[in-house]
């Protein structure tokens, strides 16, 4: 059973080939099965072996399956091998599953588009590479899934390709995430210096040996793939990018922007978690980009008035969420979040799409309004959606997993109260802007008048999604409720625990905190958006509101920043040095040629009489030297 | 019969030779730029005519023989291409023939 675990990438690869060559002559009925079909194959394989997984784990909890010798070098072997282990298994599985789901949705959600092939056969090849990612036994198939998903986040953003603004886009989240990746890269090659392989469990099991704690050679590569993991989990200083990549289609923006590829930098990190154990600076590092990141965008989210990038902001948030988790150490706790956040944020993106897709692409949502009575579907699925991003207490997933963050922010001996305050003002902002926008969306008089209801490819998803954004969370409780732990003692086997436990009662203590600021920022919510919301309008049209909502709107002007300092002064050079100063010296020896030619072309008068005289002058000449030497 | 000297007879070689190389170089007529090439080879081969007479040795004349027979080819071929410049150009002047100027 576990030896067909190479059909788990290859399935969507062979649906990627099927659909790039062979897309053009198939009918829409055979893309939409091909597409969502080649997904849902690798899904069943994955949930398969995951359940024998569950049921008959194989020796130490670990699977390997080498495919072929890939480099065979003097000092470096490196197969194209694929690992099953804990983590793989969970990041697997959601990929997978929540990836078919939105395949399934994208069958009508693009039913109208022309690209229709092309849409899912990049699709395909993302839901590919991203599974050779998390499967990768070592660095650089890893490597080789991270730039695949790299180019396949880039192809769908720019997809709607004849607007110019969406391929800028398209090209800011390539290059930003570039800067990510060299610094990956570098760590790669210093990895491989150190330990003369690429082997992930080979490298967990020799770094503890070879390195001291805090050793410099382990604190540069934790940063250099912190950096990697910075860039593509679109965390501070590289947020920038996520925001506008919500150019592409709304299930890009679900898989590829909300479920997956960004929490690739939190795989990163928690599957080398061994190394930046060795570099508590570096981890400290983590925690407080997460902490200043979470914050930050939360902010951001606050004043958007597109519906799109409000799930952007908040994405960048929840990652921001998940690195906090792994700052602190809380390995498992972050891996809790990025699933049940899979499930909300892609049900919520999902959502979105429904909407922007009834009222014919329109996104502002001070548009839209009313639309509880409109798309009832849409409305309930979303609001539980809404609820677990808030973390809604008892019910929701994200409450769980949000919990168990907060908590281990404050009880692990690497944690401390700023970032457990951080993370509870970022759950009060979380409800607060949640909740604006489900107020304003669903609620209030309809603006904007949808046109049909989404069909049962686009609700039987959302409600699927929708079920475990609720349940999900009900594999790991904390201690005063319930004290289930199936999903950490799982994990357990591949990532360590948290050293530290607190008691119960303070468990309750906290989460009755938290439980205070979500409440709080859905009552805010509900003041300042549905019963008084004139009244906000008003106080946000005097000059300071309405300044600190430009900036915030801006995303703190993080992209005015860059313009200036690295954009403008890129094109600055780039625009004095446009005649190359390197091609100033061909150019010049071009031109002396020339100059050297013309004077000689001279001499070649067509006249007979005075190549006669340049005859005898010449033998005269030749004459003298030899009689005179 | 008198000896005569070899430096009358070189020096009645160069002036023939020189006088015929001015003719080429200032004549714009090509029959005439032919004529003096004429002199010009035939200068050289008074020079051989001189030497061997000198030394005493027949390879003066064989050398002049050759130089007749390669004098006859040439005047043969370049009167065949005067026939033909003229009747292209419709001058002999060949300084109206500089269609090759660089």
């Amino acid at each position: 059973m576990y030896s067909l675990i190479w059909l788990v990438p290859i399935v969507p690869f062979a649906g990627f080939l099927l659909l790039a060559f062979a897309g053009r002559y198939l009918p829409r009925r055979a893309v939409a099965i091909i597409g969502p079909g080649a997904v849902g194959l690798s899904a069943a394989v994955m949930l398969l072996i995951s359940g024998q997984f569950l049921a008959a784990p194989p020796a130490g909890y670990a699977y390997e399956q080498t495919l072929w010798s890939w480099i065979a070098t003097g000092g470096l072997e490196v197969g194209f091998t694929l690992y099953l282990d804990p983590l793989s298994v969970v990041m697997g599985c959601v990929i997978t599953v929540v990836g078919f789901l939105i395949h399934v949705y994208a069958t009508a959600y693009m039913a109208e588009d022309e690209g229709y092939s092309k849409f899912f056969a990049y699709m395909n090849l993302f839901v590919g590479a991203m599974l050779l990612l998390v499967l990768g036994q070592n660095l650089l198939v890893l490597y080789l899934g991270w730039e695949g998903v790299g180019l396949c986040s880039y192809l769908l953003i720019g997809f709607w390709y004849k607007k110019p603004e969406n391929g800028a886009a398209a090209m800011k989240a390539f290059i930003v995430t570039r800067i990510g990746d060299v610094a990956l890269l570098i760590g790669l090659f210093l990895l491989v210096v150190q330990f003369g392989t690429l082997d992930i469990p080979a490298i967990l099991a020799a770094a503890p040996g070879a390195w001291a704690v805090g050793a410099p050679a382990a604190v540069a590569a934790a940063l250099l793939l912190l950096g990697g993991a910075v860039g593509k989990s679109a965390q501070l200083p590289l947020q920038t990018w996520l925001p506008d990549a919500m150019a592409g289609p709304t299930p890009v923006s679900a898989l590829i922007h909300a479920a997956t590829m960004v929490t690739a930098g939190v795989y990163l990190i928690a599957r080398l978690h061994a190394l930046f154990a060795l570099a508590p600076g570096a981890l400290l590092l983590v925690g407080i980009i997460g902490a200043a990141t979470l914050l930050l965008a939360a902010f951001s989210a606050l004043a958007q008035h597109d519906l799109k990038r409000i799930l952007a902001y908040s994405t960048i948030s929840q990652l921001g969420y998940m690195f906090l988790a792994l700052g602190v150490g809380a390995w498992t706790a972050a891996l809790f979040h990025f699933m049940t956040h899979a499930f909300f944020k892609a049900l919520l993106f999902l959502g979105a799409g429904a909407i922007i897709h009834s009222l014919r692409d329109e996104q502002n949502i001070f548009r839209m309004g009313g639309l509880r009575r409109r798309l009832p579907a849409v409305y309930w699925t979303f609001l539980a959606g809404a609820l677990a991003l808030a973390a809604a207490p008892l019910i929701t997933a994200g409450f769980y997993s949000k919990d168990l963050i907060l908590f281990a922010a404050w009880v692990s001996p690497v944690g401390n109260r700023w970032l457990w305050g951080a993370g509870l003002l970022g759950a009060f902002l979380t409800a607060l802007y949640t909740f604006r926008m489900v107020f304003l969306v669903f609620h209030g008089p309809e603006r904007t008048a949808p046109h049909g209801r989404p069909g049962p490819a686009m609700t039987v998803p959302l409600m699927i999604l929708a079920l475990l954004s609720l349940l999900g969370g009900f594999v790991e409780t904390p201690a005063d409720l319930g004290g289930v732990h199936l999903f950490s003692s799982f994990l357990g086997h591949a990532l360590p625990g948290l050293a530290a436990h607190g008691s119960p009662a303070l468990e309750a203590a906290l989460q009755l905190l938290s439980t205070v600021a979500v409440l709080g920022g859905i009552a805010l919510a509900y003041q300042l958006y549905l019963r008084r919301r004139e009244a906000t309008a008003r106080w946000l049209a005097r000059p300071a509101p309405d300044a600190a909502r430009r900036l915030l709107l801006a995303g703190w002007g993080f992209d005015w920043l860059y313009d200036r300092l690295f954009v403008r002064p890129f094109v600055w050079l780039a625009t004095v040095n446009k005649d190359d100063s390197v091609d100033a010296f061909f150019r010049g020896l071009a031109r002396a040629s020339l100059l050297l030619h013309g004077a000689l072309s001279r001499a070649q008068t067509g006249n007979l009489r005075w190549y006669a005289v340049g005859f005898a002058l010449g033998v005269m000449a030749l004459l003298a030297i030899v009689v005179f030497r | 019969m008198a000896e005569v000297p070899i430096e009358h007879g070189l020096l009645l070689a160069a002036v023939l030779f020189l006088l015929g190389l001015i003719g080429v170089m200032v004549r714009r007529n090509i029959i005439f730029i032919l004529l003096c090439l004429e002199i010009m080879l035939n200068a050289a081969g008074l020079a051989f005519i001189v030497a061997g007479s000198r030394w005493g040795q027949p390879d003066g004349q064989v050398m002049f023989l050759f130089i007749l027979t390669v004098t006859a080819a040439e005047v043969s071929v370049g009167l065949a291409l005067v026939l033909h410049l003229h009747h292209r150009f419709k001058t002999l002047d060949a300084d109206a023939m500089s269609g090759m100027k660089g």
